[in-house]
């Protein structure tokens, strides 16, 4: 309904009150009636009220609920308490419990701010060229056949999210099966971005939350009664949230199964280096699929392994039979991201290709590497050895035993949620917590509010 | 190095809305403006493409003719049908009002209207003031809902206040707009990907609500926006020294372009060419549609090595008084026996 419009007759008429008069009362009555009317047909000469406001296309709009992962930081930032713990995003914490920028990034950083022959220009759609060729090197190894071949296309991407929804995007457009199979559980992220690119999601067996270990048949048998040519999600290492990976003999087997079924892998390699420590051995899985000279896909990150969180820099390889195969896919995947963003930031890619390009600041890298997997294995030695003092009941190994950022500690929604309230526990609540948020510091608090819960919620 | 939030740095939405509805705006005293980061101009489109498609999906969006290309791009992949209305009318280089009217008039009840903040691309054709109010004021009486892609606020004439007066013209007659900013162009930030989206909403609960669903198309997309660019832009305008660095840096570059223009058109017309070249200085920002055929500027690179695109567009901005008198040159040997 609209609101009620005050009117101001364009014509101007005798108002002056010293001359007023019924007569002049009636007449103003019928030229307002006259405008009355002819509001309904043609506003032009309408003022609108002030207080006017029209129907918002949005007026259905309802509040989303807060990302689960996300999520648990902005709760956390509005605990006061001076012992909460954040566990919950997977970002990197010093044992001060502080973010950390690597040293060999802030030196990059600074060469490249007092380069005065850089500029700001757009970059190519693609990426930087050399982030790409360094990219792919980095995961599928220097003396890669692909590589060496042209059969790799390499796309910069907003980190890992950017580079797996270009891939699915991609992939919903041209590739001729619309199903992707993700594993049980997965990055809760994972599905709305496979969703939203247009592709069908389903699961496959991954987790026993029996053994808090792989499911392995399971795996198998899902992944052996997919149709052929279906798309299979793959953690490269560090699976989250589970910390569990099938190891090299297991991923063998995997290898042999997706092959034999034409299944097409998209590995998501997030954390590279972060799980052993050792870059090299963190991409074997997915080195073993390019040696057979299949086709793939992967989406890398460098938030984890670089630090580079919020710069949002990776990604996309596709891995494909031909350099002419790979030359035309390449062409296609600038039509999924120049509706999307354009081109992508300079700034971190910048940082990556002087990083990996340069020998001496690679080592550096790699030790500064090496030094934040290692706080992490000692973070889980230091839980699992707190928990066995206390003799929490039940059998914790899977905290030594899992790999990468996170734990997926087996406690359920309840327990997770009575950590929160009781001892200011931030985590999300399929119990994964992230291991990076643990120092020496906070370790027995951690034990001491999981002890609790164990004990005292079912 | 840290994540962002999904909507992105704060303090650069923050500063980013100041500059497009005005310091003191009622809107951003009262919390109705829902707005998060985008990747520049496209991001910030495709993320309200995407959004229109999900809580409007029976929509089209009505874009200008000619307009940017991939704004074709952002919509179609989006999901979400495109229709045009009149814009551009060859025979003047100038505004095809009364067409542009006339669409707005025939266009069903509520529809989505994509309209060019200032600095049309690719014409360089504006609106007038006047104009610009005719326009708010047809589009308020059907109804329909401005989109409002601004990429070149103070790029245009030099000064952001002025180039923003067609937004402040629809925010006085209570249109509850659109609006992606960019700072590609006017910060010079070209690569860092850095602007906004915002939507204007009838109260503040409107605007929490609006917000938390953009970041629900955000975080399958890229998660969070890039940081880097965005403390650029939030150090610059929160900061009453380096704003007025900046704004006189951008009248800088904006005085360069119209300087090109003025001296681009003297040298054609000293030139004798028989053709009207008023346009090249009428129209306005980096673009200038010359009116040239593809043949004609086929002519101009084979010939001439200038490099522009067919539709005859040239960014005013590879002009410099080193070359300014060449390329008026060939222009004119190209077109002087059209």
């Amino acid at each position: 309904m609209r609101p009620p419009v005050i009117l101001e007759p364009s014509t101007t008429y005798s108002s002056n009150s010293s001359s007023y008069s019924p007569s002049s009362d009636r007449r103003l009555n019928t030229i307002a009636k006259h405008f009355v009317n002819h509001v309904q047909m043609d506003s032009h000469n309408i003022s609108p009220s002030p207080t006017a406001s029209s129907d918002s296309v949005f007026a259905q709009i309802v509040r989303a609920p807060e990302d689960a992962i996300l999520g648990v930081t902005v709760a956390y930032n509005k605990d006061t308490s001076p012992i909460k713990l954040n566990l919950g995003v997977g970002a990197y914490r010093t044992e001060e419990g502080k973010p950390l920028v690597l040293d060999v990034v802030r030196r990059v950083e600074h060469q490249l701010f007092t380069d005065g022959s850089r500029n700001k220009e757009y970059i190519p759609i693609v990426g930087l060229a050399d982030f790409n060729k360094l990219s792919a090197k980095l995961i599928f190894g220097a003396d890669s056949p692909a590589i060496q071949e042209n059969r790799v296309t390499t796309v910069q991407g907003l980190s890992g999210t950017g580079s797996l929804r270009v891939g699915g995007e991609f992939l919903a457009k041209h590739y001729h099966e619309r199903v992707i199979y993700l594993p049980q559980p997965t990055w809760g992220n994972h599905i709305k971005v496979f969703t939203l690119a247009g592709l069908t999601v389903k699961t496959y067996r991954y987790y026993a939350p029996a053994t808090r270990g792989l499911d392995f048949q399971g795996l198998l048998e899902d992944l052996g009664a997919a149709p052929s040519g279906s798309v299979v999600l793959l953690h490269a290492c560090a699976h989250n949230p589970t910390g569990v990976d099938p190891t090299l003999e297991q991923w063998e087997q995997i290898r042999q199964m997706i092959r034999s079924k034409s299944l097409l892998p998209f590995f998501d390699s997030a954390y590279q280096g972060f799980a052993s420590g050792s870059l090299d051995a963190d991409a074997q899985p997915i080195r073993l699929f390019v040696a057979d000279g299949g086709e793939l896909l992967a989406a890398q990150s460098y938030a984890k392994n670089m630090g580079l969180y919020g710069e949002r820099v990776g990604a996309l390889s596709i891995v494909c039979k031909s350099a002419d195969v790979a030359s035309r896919v390449e062409s296609q995947l600038k039509l999924v991201i120049r509706p999307m963003y354009s081109s992508p930031p300079i700034h971190g890619a910048s940082i990556v290709a002087a990083i990996l390009k340069d020998r001496d600041l690679y080592n550096e890298w790699t030790i500064e590497l090496k030094a934040m997997a290692d706080r992490i294995i000692n973070m889980r030695q230091q839980l699992f050895d707190a928990l066995r003092a206390r003799g929490t009941p039940g059998d914790w190994s899977h905290i030594i035993k899992q790999i990468g950022m996170f734990t997926f500690t087996g406690l359920n929604p309840e327990q997770v949620s009575f950590m929160t309230k009781e001892y200011h526990i931030y985590m999300t609540s399929d119990g994964r917590i992230s291991m990076a948020g643990l120092s020496s510091r906070t370790v027995s608090h951690l034990a001491d509010a999981i002890h609790a819960a164990v004990t005292q919620v079912a | 190095m840290e994540y962002l939030p999904m909507g992105g740095s704060i303090k650069m939405v923050e500063e980013s809305l100041k500059l497009a509805y005005g310091d003191n705006s009622e809107f951003i005293n009262d919390k109705r403006i829902a707005a998060v980061q985008a990747l520049s101009g496209t991001g910030a489109c495709r993320l309200f493409a995407a959004f229109q498609q999900r809580f409007h999906p029976n929509t089209q969006i009505y874009i200008p003719v000619p307009t940017w290309a991939n704004h074709h791009n952002i919509w179609r992949d989006s999901g979400v049908p495109l229709k045009t209305f009149r814009y551009y009318h060859p025979e003047s280089r100038g505004l095809d009002f009364s067409g542009l009217m006339d669409d707005i008039k025939n266009a069903p009840d509520g529809s989505f209207f994509l309209l060019h903040a200032c600095a049309h691309n690719p014409t360089g054709v504006d609106p007038s003031e006047e104009q610009w109010r005719e326009i708010s004021s047809q589009m308020k009486a059907k109804g329909h809902f401005p989109f409002f892609d601004m990429a070149y606020q103070g790029f245009a004439s030099g000064n952001p206040e002025r180039d923003a007066k067609a937004i402040r013209i629809f925010l006085d007659d209570g249109h509850l707009l659109g609006l992606a900013q960019s700072y590609a162009k006017n910060m010079g930030l070209y690569g860092q990907r850095v602007g906004c989206l915002s939507l204007l909403c009838e109260d503040e609960k409107q605007a929490v609500a609006v917000k938390s669903q953009l970041q629900l198309i955000a975080r399958p997309m890229y998660s969070n926006p890039p940081l880097h660019g965005a403390l650029v832009v939030s150090t610059v305008l929160g900061d009453p020294e380096l704003k007025t660095l900046w704004l006189k840096e951008v009248k800088v570059m904006a005085d360069r372009i119209i300087g090109m223009r003025a001296t681009l058109r003297e040298n054609l017309e000293n030139l004798g060419s028989p053709l009207p070249w008023q346009h090249i200085t009428n129209q306005i920002g980096m673009f200038c549609y010359s009116g040239m055929t593809p043949e004609q500027v086929d002519r101009l690179t084979n010939e001439f090595h200038i490099y522009m695109t067919r539709n005859g567009r040239i960014s005013m901005a590879g002009l410099n008084t080193g070359n300014v008198g060449y390329v008026a040159n060939a222009i004119n040997e190209v077109t002087k026996s059209a």
